[in-house]
């Protein structure tokens, strides 16, 4: 794998100058490897990894496996693509199984969320049914637990 | 009562790390390069797999050997990475760590006043195991300028008649120093000349940089002289699990299975479920710990070198082993200033033996954000080291 690409996924908030050392090569080159990247739709941007349900504005969030109709000669794209562009969602799939999309939104109030997926959502022709998920709880959130005690395991501060 | 204590224990002096141990860990915010285990947790799955079988309840006592299934697993995984075949029905015996392994290999193998060659700098509990088990032990020196790679030469003046067992640990703690096949295969001729029993300590083989590992055990008339040591401690990140294990010719894993089966019984079941775990499907993990120590090794190396603290990168484990004699300050005194002053551990290199001196250990299995701001410490510490002394040694 892309040595750049790798530590994007590992995160960890390096400066290109940190990647270069880390992967081995020059600044110039991280640089060049990046844009390279972002030119190649690979890497599509930066997002923190946040446990909103400790803020107090806490976010409603939903999951929407969605059922429709696909079209002649574009499948469930055009559809998918049309839905993906609302401010709501924050991801969109295509699915096998049981239903097509499963869309992840989040809105500010349950009210919203609900107002969304019965006014935007189920309204739009070649929607034919959706079914949400309100989600109570996260227990892991992009690849970090969130209730896991931070910091180091105990180790013994030196030994052998 | 010290009248009462055995004199070959008795005899034993303290370990150098203990009464570092001690202060460090009075102390606050230190950023501690002195800890010789992995910084990452045991990978979930083999976590999980001992949970499961304690669920099942598996809290019974195991063959003396092992898990049948485990020495299969073994074998099987030490053919395949080191290129050796082990019977697993008497040529593998589990043990709690490494650590016991030594034991048992060194109480198994010497008579009273049999000699051990061993490689020094060292592991803190290679003389003092061949004191236990009653022999006596002579160090052979290794050094930076070829990064601490055990070179014949340094063997065959070290022999004396009498030596019985060359003991080694490649990739070796303290130092991070390999040993390149070429060299190897000399010392491998030099055991089968002299008749010695090599015992091979590769717990630290799968944290390899440059190039491949080699055990000794491969080379011909070596097999049937070679105590081949692993465990899951260290490329597993099983520290506390306390897991190893022994192969060897029959006879001699025979021999180690009567000191084991008397003074341990056998390694805890739990263990030896999570290690069956962690041979069937840790591999990923290896390699993912692997190439992040890698990374903070070329960091800590580069910036030590910087700093002014010359140091070779170390071709395997997770040490960096530099010279602080530019600083004009010894190992210890190093070592305590740049604690007291800037609130780093390393461990002074008179620990792993005399030809230890003059050298610190610093373990980069920490963060890499950590090290670096531990680098930026030693590199403060380096340009102001107003040498403040240590504690005289006890």
């Amino acid at each position: 794998m892309n040595p750049v690409l790798k530590l994007l996924i590992e995160g960890g908030r390096l400066t290109s100058a940190q990647m270069a050392q880390v992967a081995g090569i020059s600044e110039a080159d991280v640089d060049k490897q990046l844009e390279q990247l972002r030119k190649d739709r690979v890497f599509l941007g930066w997002r923190p990894v946040l446990d909103l349900s400790r803020e107090s504005a806490a976010a409603v969030r939903a999951v929407i496996e969605v059922k429709m109709t696909p079209e002649r000669g574009g499948g469930f794209n055009r559809l998918a693509e049309r839905l993906s562009r609302f401010d709501e969602v924050e991801s969109c799939y295509l699915m096998s199984g049981a239903y097509d999309l499963l869309i992840f939104v989040n809105g500010p109030s349950l009210q919203r969320v609900a107002a969304f997926v019965s006014e935007r959502l189920s309204t739009l022709e070649g929607v034919l049914s959706t079914s949400t998920h309100f989600m109570l709880r996260s227990y892991k959130e992009g690849s970090f637990l969130i209730d896991a005690p931070a910091g180091e395991a105990d180790r013994l501060k030196v030994s052998p | 009562m010290k009248r009462f204590v055995a004199r070959h224990v008795a005899g034993i002096p303290k370990s150098g790390i203990r009464d570092f141990f001690e202060i460090v860990s009075k102390m606050k915010n230190v950023i501690s390069l002195g800890i010789g285990e992995p910084d990452f947790d045991t990978p979930w799955h083999i976590r999980e797999a001992a949970i499961y079988a304690l669920e099942k309840g598996k809290t019974h006592y195991t063959s003396n050997l092992g898990l049948l299934e485990l020495r299969r697993s073994i074998s099987a995984y030490v053919e395949k990475g080191y290129g050796v075949g082990y019977n697993p029905e008497d040529e593998v015996i589990v043990t709690v760590g490494v650590s016991e392994a030594i034991d048992l290999a060194l109480r198994a193998l010497l008579n009273p006043g049999d000699k051990v060659l061993y490689h020094q700098p060292c592991y803190v509990s290679y003389h003092p195991s061949v004191t236990l088990a009653h022999g006596i032990g002579i160090p052979v020196p290794t050094r930076a300028d070829d990064g601490f790679a055990l070179n014949v030469q340094d063997v065959e003046k070290a022999w004396e008649p009498g030596c019985k067992v060359l003991m080694m640990n490649l990739p070796c703690n303290p130092t991070g120093g390999t040993c390149d096949r070429a060299r190897l295969e000399r010392i491998a001729r030099f055991a089968v000349e002299k008749d010695l029993i090599v015992i091979s300590d590769e717990i630290y083989s799968e944290l390899v940089y440059d190039g491949a590992h080699t055990s000794i055990a491969v080379f011909p008339g070596m097999k049937e002289r070679t105590i081949f040591l692993h465990g899951f401690s260290k490329a597993f990140a099983m520290t506390g699990f306390r897991i190893g294990y022994a192969c060897g010719p029959a006879e001699l894993v025979d021999a180690m299975m009567k000191v084991h089966q008397y003074s341990m019984l056998c390694a805890p079941i739990l263990s030896q479920e999570a290690a069956i775990e962690a041979l069937a499907r840790g591999d990923e993990g290896v390699k993912s710990m692997r190439e992040q120590y890698h990374r903070r090794r070329d960091l800590m190396v580069s910036r030590l070198n910087a700093a002014g603290l010359r140091c070779r990168a170390p071709g395997g484990a997770f040490y960096v082993f530099p010279s602080v004699s530019s600083t004009g300050l010894g190992d210890r005194d190093f070592a305590y200033g740049l604690l007291n002053s800037q609130g780093v551990a390393v461990v002074p290199g008179e620990a792993f033996g005399q030809n230890g001196r003059g050298f610190v250990r610093a373990s980069f299995a920490t963060g890499y954000d950590q090290l670096v701001e531990a680098c930026d410490r030693i590199e403060r510490f380096v340009n102001t080291a107003a040498p403040c002394s240590a504690p005289s040694s006890s």
